[in-house]
């Protein structure tokens, strides 16, 4: 098995220690991101990237995707002992999570969920080891056509798998791509849709765009519920733990299926929450204590957090294969790549072999420490959760501000960043999903060339998005995706059954 | 629906941005303006499909309560002032402004946390940026007097 030896060059690569040291301040870092409200994965990443410009791209790999991992497993434990989801993806763990928590059973809730997260990002490490470089070897033949089509079916995936109305995901992605398209045009080289500012000669940098949107968004919605966090004890000793994994086994189907689910929608950009939504709603419907479900059981834990953490991870196996990234964070983290000076895609596994093999490496390794941070250092995290917010919004303010500074040593981009912010906060309220828009951001220039060059190559002509099969079958995934919603109605319908809403 | 509108004007202004340079065929292959003016389109008409169902939706069911509202606008105005403070003042001494009002006068805490906070962040921030990452960031009459 050639992967296999890949692999162990990999850890070759990782085991050092001062790679070691940025593994654990990432995780520890992420945590804390993922804890406080307003810093998550997506706009952490993005205000540490600039600081990580100076260092090797393997350990800055590294330490932005640890702390990814450790956003991950810190949703969980807002989610459990607080109530409050610190990330979307962890929306689905307090229906259970939290109730656990009211019982007493806080240690139990908390193991189960960092356990089943770990399992699942093992799961879906194991199949970026196996299916990345298959996946890269293959899409090394892919034309513009090609590119324009599995860009397609990225976008569609969300219209037809998210769950906010498909006209307001297309208003938010159409937007995404419009912003993308300011500056310099980079096939001509000619500038667009500057209406004469400066300011704008250079375009929208994402990076901005996320910390704003995802961070004084954040805050402002934070704000409006009030400023209180009020959340249960939280205390995990060894025998709590050694009890839980006593009685995960049990739930060994619960977990494989999460695992496909979270795996399945972060290849396909549809991402982490509603994976741990599909995730909980299935678990609920096929467990036999199903009609308990929201009462504090343990599969109702077990189950989101596998297909959050999956999903999470799984969305890497794109980025890095094909430059098509699954989440706003491995958007991110696409950029930083870029900023490196490594293009993404099916080359990288040829070219960059010590980073790509490295960085997966990490991801085995990553997981097992954060696992073993989180058990041992929870109750540091749910302390820094009862410092009042009074005190935490106006530091994570001049967080992003100076994040959103250092991304290219502007002012400008603090008052854009500011604009962004109160952006995403009107979207957000009108239940415009923001990832589809930063994705677009990220990808606008891309998706635009390669459809620019695939009408070149036709001369004009739209039928080169179906001349050859492999096309075809791409964009003819796409549209299923775009319709998804109505075709699983339908389907629905014509079966009799009840579909989940 | 307000916010319908404004995404749909987003749309017509790209649209209108991208007639001006062009969105034929040009010798090199479709010129900039193409792509940007079919994705503006998109936008304006997803934007009219969100605006005509947001009429629909009984205006009872609004969209934030006034003392939500009142409460976002507290983040909101201490934030723009903060980001027009920072290329006049530099960035720490914004942000310790930042960091006491707030404190101050959003969170009500004593004046000695408040200074405590207020003056800590920034010394942090300066260590870690200027003398460990070597980042610079904006500065302004106060690190010039200091000598910074």
């Amino acid at each position: 098995m050639e992967g296999i030896g890949d692999l162990l060059h990999g850890f070759s690569v990782v085991l050092s220690w001062s790679n070691f040291f940025y593994m654990l301040v990432g995780i520890v870092l992420g945590v804390l991101i993922g804890v406080l409200p307003g810093l998550g994965g997506a706009n952490g990443v993005a205000i540490l990237l600039p600081l990580t410009f100076s260092m090797p791209p393997t350990s800055a790999i590294i330490l932005l995707s640890c702390i990814y991992w450790g956003a991950l497993f810190g949703g969980a434990i807002t989610s459990i002992l607080f109530n409050i989801p610190g990330e979307p993806w962890s929306v689905a763990t307090t229906f259970d999570g939290h109730p656990m928590a009211q019982k007493g059973q806080a240690g139990e809730a908390l193991t189960a969920a960092f356990t089943s997260s770990f399992i699942g990002a093992l799961f879906a490490v194991i199949v970026i080891t196996l299916a990345a470089p298959l996946v890269a070897r293959f899409a090394l033949q892919f034309g513009p056509a090609e590119k324009f089509s599995v860009f397609f079916l990225a976008f569609c995936s969300f219209v037809g798998m998210g769950k906010e109305p498909p006209a307001k995901t297309i208003a938010a992605m159409m937007l995404g791509f419009a912003l993308a398209a300011v500056g310099t045009d980079t096939v001509t080289g000619s500038l667009r849709l500057t209406f004469g500012s400066t300011e704008l000669l250079s375009g929208f940098d994402f990076l901005i765009a996320v910390i704003g949107l995802f961070g004084i968004g954040e805050i402002l919605l934070t704000m409006e519920e009030g400023l209180s966090f009020r959340g249960k004890a939280a205390a995990i000793n060894p025998a709590v733990v050694w009890q839980t994994w006593k009685g995960l086994p049990r739930y060994w189907l619960t977990m494989l299926r999460s695992c496909l689910i979270g795996c399945w929608m972060g290849i396909t950009p549809a991402g982490a929450t509603p994976a741990s939504f599909m995730s909980y709603g299935i678990a609920k419907r096929s467990s036999k204590d199903g009609a308990r479900f929201g009462t504090g059981e343990i599969e109702g834990v077990i189950a989101p957090e596998t297909a959050a953490h999956s999903a999470g991870t799984s969305a890497l196996l794109p980025m890095l294969a094909l430059g098509v990234p699954g989440s706003p964070t491995a958007a991110v983290l696409l950029g930083g790549l870029l900023i490196w000076g490594l293009q993404p895609g099916p080359l990288l596994f040829v070219e960059q072999k010590d980073f790509v093999w490295g960085l997966i490496a990490s991801m085995y390794l990553g997981n097992i420490v954060g696992l073993a941070v989180v058990l041992t250092m929870v109750p540091v995290f749910a302390a820094i959760l009862r410092v009042p917010f009074g005190i935490i919004a106006p530091i994570i303010l001049v967080i992003c501000a100076i994040g959103a500074y250092t991304v290219h040593n502007n002012s400008f981009d603090v008052i854009m960043m500011l604009v962004f912010g109160v952006a995403g906060y009107f979207l957000k309220k009108c239940n415009y999903p923001l990832a589809p828009l930063v994705l677009a951001i990220v990808l606008g220039d891309k998706a635009e060339e390669s459809f620019r060059q695939s009408l070149l190559l036709s001369g004009g002509s739209v039928s080169v998005f179906w001349s050859s099969g492999l096309v075809a079958t791409i964009m003819a995934l796409g549209f299923v995706a775009l319709f998804w919603g109505t075709i699983s109605n339908l389907l629905g319908r014509a079966t009799g059954r009840r579909r989940p809403a | 629906m307000g916010v319908a509108l404004f995404v749909l004007a987003l749309g017509a202004i790209t649209m209108f941005g991208s007639l001006k340079i062009g969105i034929g065929w040009a010798d090199e292959g479709p010129q900039s303006g193409f792509f940007p003016f079919w994705v503006g389109l998109v936008v304006v008409l997803a934007s009219v499909v969100n605006f005509v169902r947001a009429m629909a939706v009984s205006p009872a069911a609004l969209f934030a309560e006034w003392p939500q509202l009142v409460q976002v606008r507290k983040v909101i105005v201490p934030m723009a002032i903060y980001v027009a403070a920072v290329p006049l003042l530099g960035i720490y001494v914004s942000s310790a402004l930042l960091v006491a009002g707030f404190m101050r006068w959003i969170g009500r805490y004593g004046w000695p946390l408040t200074l405590c906070i207020a003056i800590a962040l920034p010394v942090l921030t300066y260590v870690t940026f200027e003398k460990w990452f070597l980042v610079p960031l904006p500065k302004g009459p106060l690190e010039d007097w200091l000598g910074l």
